[in-house]
């Protein structure tokens, strides 16, 4: 590993400053779960770890019927799925950050860090995007907000400019006649990356359509929506032919590539199988 | 004392569960690993490895490295020493490759610094100029005439006679072997029905979870002391010698706890780059690989292209049998090819059979020894072509086999005649199984059966027992405990002995300590360490004998050792001795009894498995689930049921993983891209049924209690029991290895298209 500085930053403006002079080589350090892995194997120049897990704003899960959930982007995942008003509300979310790493990696890993890391893989992107989730983000600039639909510009690569960095994910209040579901498919039945994976997200409103949200990991340069399965299912009521074709235009939008990982035809076609599985769960849910 | 004149019956050790004496310090940590070796002036050491899987070394400049404050030395294959072998040069040029890089990963320079940090910061200043050529990773296009040549010297050996290969030719075919038995062409000639398929195999690393790791230190005396992660010291030893031009009396390797070692951990790679680390900078130097080196530069086993034929009377008489086996061997000659070979038509006896068998050289790193090396490959398809020859001949597959089993007297792949074997025993056990004669339920489910042959290693082995004076018997080995050694020796001792497993104490030693020891391989450590022990206790109990004789002055013939280890006169009452009574009078009547024994036999014994799996196929995704698993296997006699239980379990999750997940993945450029244990995916325990086993014994004749080796032959049915359990299920005969849910889903698609294209379900492939 290079050898490196690490600062812990006890407020947003202090990380904004640290961050700030340290220049493209500083690294916000959250569970460090991939950070550290990267930085060892000399992945990523790191020369300053600044860490946020003791800035109040960052750590924690609050929910309220009329504001929605918010996530501290350090939160540690055992803490997210652990919450009961995430258990209640946001399903697919639970299913997302209760795969990621094991027991262990779980007491440390964060929705903020997955969501930086930018991994096109990344199991809890996914799912946040089904949802509409929306990134705060502080910076030398002030604060703004990011839907984590259009936070990823590339493998590894975001919005955040230089100084920014993620404070808490926001998710809407849940709405009755909606829910969420997310699943992968890897290739053993744990500690192992998403060949595929999906998150979704429906309204219904007396038996039809009035919102659809699919999202794709592992089959583009970023997770992806897949914007044609909302226009299929809007307006409609759910059957097997409309829910097929959906999986259909999933594997359409898919454009993976070749590696060790998977194949762009299996690929594709996991984008449709799970697109369908996870409609059939979401729509159960929205209906329950 | 031979195995078929006592009744296992009476054994009083053999045959139970006692607590392994290393188990403490491991479940609580304390265990000492190679990279726990700690002492003063400690140098850290890292290796530059090749990014190119096959180029010329132009030139090294190591200027900018050793500028760097905090190091103490490079060094390049310039710095090992001249060999005028071409085998120990390929060995050297393994360590530290000298004008070629063979492999992505290929060692090419080596760095030690105060700290391993700054001799990770040491690499990248370290200058390589490279040629870059084109490589060759696929065996069948290594074998091409146009192929890139790894070794230009390299020409073709031929154990083989009326073969056309040429041996006059630039060439990365090392080997070609030939056994033959019969007229195999007049016998398919007549055969009534004929199959022949072809089969791959992907490379398979053994997956150890401790990397390698050793500590050298090159005394200013000349005397270099190795501390490393090692499943032969003693061969390490002489290996380490012949590398550094030196001789054994020279070094001392003083093996640590190991964390696996499948047959990986043999070949050296680390210790000479330490030693001479050591040499220059005049400090112990440690070096341990990160798991990116592992999977890059230490021995999977061979990729492999299999091809066979059989022909069968319509009664299933299977009358001739033909393979054509290409293994890769990777950057140097030495696949399991022979073993391969060997094994191929292990559990079988036909009246004509021809093998061919090929060492290829590939652009890949040098293969190595793994759990039954060459075995699985070889069986597989041998194993999944029986199971279609069955479907052929609507017979039930195991009653297939069972007709052509081989048995005592019938001749092994050598021609020597096979002692008492179990093969047609555990093929009966199969066929009668309850999992066997079950009704599979359910939909998209399936069921496989194979059989596993391993022929095991005798070798030698050595070891000295003393008798203290609190009556307890210290027992030091040769032998590295991987499996639960020191447990099953020190059980055939006390057995011997007439001791309980607790008055024994048994400890692995170094390489100045104990005689010449083979390696912990082979499956053949509690069959030589166990008759080692027993020859110690037979032994010890003579000496007893002597020393109570030599006390009541009288001969060693009125003085009995009984079942209880009571020494006594028979016909005095006043004249017994416990063994405790005795031993605590040894200082005062001669000095501690103690014993040495060493020997070298062969008569192993071969070892027979068969298993039964029923698994699911989700058929939108490709993934397999395990439902059901059985493993029997004759084990000769176990002597810890448990750890024969736990060495069938290994070998079948390994089995399992090259079945299934399990593979080396290449770019097109020659690049493993794959090596880490998150993309090179062995089966984990929530990947894994539970693993049902029967122990079937037929005692080795060729061992005082009977035993046989066990470890390495479960691994042998998984991948073609895997193979026709996915044929059951799904309809597809897939002629490759692993199945991953890549390649399942890819057929299963594949078929689809198939038949809504009026093209019937994938057959008439070959």
């Amino acid at each position: 590993m290079q050898s490196l500085t690490y600062q812990r930053a006890t407020s947003i403006g202090e990380a904004v400053s640290l961050l700030q002079n340290g220049g493209d080589t500083a690294r916000v350090l959250a569970g460090g779960t991939d950070l550290i892995v990267q930085a060892r194997e000399r992945k990523r120049d790191v020369s300053l770890l600044v860490d946020v897990k003791h800035i109040p704003e960052l750590i924690g899960v609050s929910y309220s019927p009329d504001t929605g959930l918010v996530i501290g982007a350090a939160t540690p995942l055992y803490q997210v799925y652990g919450n009961k008003d995430v258990k209640e509300h946001y399903p697919s979310i639970v299913e997302a950050s209760s795969v990621i790493g094991g027991t262990a990696i779980q007491g440390r890993a964060s929705l903020g860090g997955n969501l930086c890391n930018s991994s096109p893989a990344g199991d809890s992107l996914t799912a946040m995007m089904a949802i509409n989730a929306i990134a705060h983000i502080a910076g030398p600039q002030g604060e703004r907000d990011v839907p984590v639909e259009d936070f990823f510009t590339g493998p590894g690569r975001n919005v955040l400019e230089a100084g920014e960095f993620v404070v808490n994910i926001h998710i809407a209040p849940h709405q009755s006649g909606t829910g969420g579901a997310w699943q992968r498919f890897i290739p053993r039945n744990e500690m192992d990356i998403a060949v595929v994976n999906c998150g979704t997200y429906l309204a219904l409103e007396n038996g039809s359509v009035t919102n659809a949200r699919v999202a794709l990991g592992a089959v583009a340069a970023t997770p992806i929506m897949v914007p044609a399965i909302s226009e299929i299912l809007i307006g409609q009521a759910l059957n097997d032919e409309i829910i097929d074709m959906a999986a259909d235009a999933a594997s359409e939008a898919a454009t993976p590539i070749e590696d060790m990982r998977g194949s762009v035809k299996q690929r594709k076609h996991l984008a449709g199988v799970l697109t369908k599985r996870t409609l059939a769960i979401a729509a159960e849910r929205a209906q329950s | 004392m031979v195995a078929t004149e006592k009744n296992k019956n009476t054994y009083k050790v053999i045959g139970t569960r006692p607590v392994r004496p290393d188990g403490t310090d491991k479940v609580t940590g304390r265990a000492a690993y190679a990279a726990d070796t700690q002492m003063t002036n400690l140098l850290h050491a890292q290796v530059l490895r090749s990014p190119h899987a096959h180029a010329v070394i132009k030139s090294i400049d190591a200027s900018k490295a050793l500028a760097l404050p905090g190091v103490k030395a490079v060094i390049t294959a310039a710095d090992l020493p001249d060999t005028d072998s071409d085998s120990t040069q390929k060995l050297l040029d393994n360590v530290i490759a000298s004008n070629k890089a063979l492999y992505h990963g290929h060692a090419v320079a080596a760095v030690a610094a105060i700290d391993v940090h700054i001799a990770e910061d040491a690499l990248d200043l370290i200058e390589v100029e490279y040629e870059i050529l084109t490589p060759v990773t696929d065996v069948r296009e290594a074998m091409l005439s146009d192929a890139p040549i790894l070794h230009p010297d390299l020409r073709t050996s031929l154990q083989a006679t009326n073969v056309d290969t040429a041996t006059d030719i630039e060439t990365n075919i090392a080997l070609h072997l030939r056994q033959e038995r019969g007229d195999v062409e007049n016998a398919f000639e007549n055969s009534d029905v004929i199959i022949e398929r072809e089969f791959e195999t992907s490379w398979f690393h053994q997956g150890y979870i401790e990397p390698h790791s050793a500590t050298a230190f090159w005394s200013h005396d000349g005397q270099i002391t190795i501390w490393n992660s090692s499943q032969g010291p003693f061969v390490q030893r002489d290996s380490i010698a012949r590398l550094l031009n030196l001789t054994a009396q020279d070094i001392t390797v003083i093996p640590q706890e190991i964390g696996g070692g499948f047959g990986g951990k043999i070949s050296v790679y680390l210790e000479p780059i330490a030693a001479v680390l050591s040499k220059v900078t005049a400090q112990p130097v440690r070096l341990t690989m990160t798991r990116e080196a592992v999977f890059q530069a230490t021995g999977p086993t061979s990729a492999t292209y299999n091809r066979i034929k059989l022909g069968a009377m319509h009664d299933g008489t299977i009358i001739a049998a033909q393979a054509y086996l290409a293994f890769a061997a990777g950057a140097f000659p030495g696949s399991p090819i022979n073993p391969g070979v060997s094994c191929a038509f292990g559990p079988y006896y036909f009246e004509n059979q021809l093998i061919d068998g090929f060492d290829v050289v590939t652009n890949s790193p040098k293969s190595a020894a793994y759990r039954a090396p060459g075995a699985p490959a070889s069986e597989y398809a041998v194993e999944s072509t029986i199971n279609e020859l069955a479907e052929r001949l609507e017979m039930d597959p195991m009653e297939l086999r069972i007709k052509n089993a081989t048995s005592e007297g019938k001749p092994n792949s050598a021609g020597a005649p096979f002692p008492r074997i179990g093969a047609k025993e555990v093929m009966d056990a199969v066929k009668n199984h309850p999992h066997y004669n079950s009704e599979l339920q359910g939909d998209d489910v399936g069921r496989g059966v194979a059989l596993g042959f391993w022929h095991n290693a005798g070798l030698e082995s050595g070891s000295s027992a003393t008798i203290n004076s609190d009556g307890s018997v210290s027992l030091s080995v040769g032998s590295v405990d991987i499996g639960g050694t020191r447990a099953s020796l020190a059980m055939q001792l006390a057995e011997t002995l007439a001791l309980t497993y607790e008055q024994i104490k048994p400890h692995v030693a170094d390489t100045d300590s104990v005689p010449f020891t083979h390696v912990t391989g082979g499956s053949r450590t509690t069959f030589a360490g166990g008759w080692v022990a027993y020859e110690l206790g037979v032994e010890l109990r003579e000496k007893m004998r002597q020393r109570a004789a030599d006390i009541w002055d009288i001969d060693i013939e009125e003085v009995e050792y009984t079942d209880d280890a009571i020494i006594k006169v028979n016909s005095d009452e006043e004249k017994a001795f416990t063994f405790s009574e005795l031993a605590k009078k040894m200082a005062t009547t001669g000095g501690q009894i103690s014993a040495t024994v060493s020997i070298n036999k062969t008569s192993q014994g071969p070892a027979y498995a068969g298993h039964i799996v029923d698994i699911e196929v989700d058929k939108d995704t490709g993934k397999v689930t395990i439902l059901r698993y059985t493993a029997i296997q004759d084990v000769g006699t176990a002597i810890h049921p448990s750890y024969v239980e736990g060495q069938i379990h290994g070998g079948v999750a390994q089995g399992l993983g090259m079945a299934l997940t399990e593979e080396y993945y290449y770019d097109d450029d020659g690049h493993l891209v794959n090596s880490s244990f998150l993309d090179y995916r062995m089966p984990t325990a929530l990947d894994l049924p539970m693993i049902d086993t029967e122990l079937v014994e037929v005692p080795n004749p060729g061992h005082p209690y009977g035993v046989r080796g066990v470890g390495e032959v479960p691994i042998v049915p998984p991948m073609p029991a895997i193979q026709q359990a996915i044929t059951d299920a799904t309809g597809l005969h897939i002629y490759q290895m692993p199945v991953s849910p890549r390649v399942l889903l890819e057929e299963l698609l594949e078929s689809e298209n198939l038949s809504s294209n009026g093209h019937g379900t994938g057959e008439g492939r070959f």
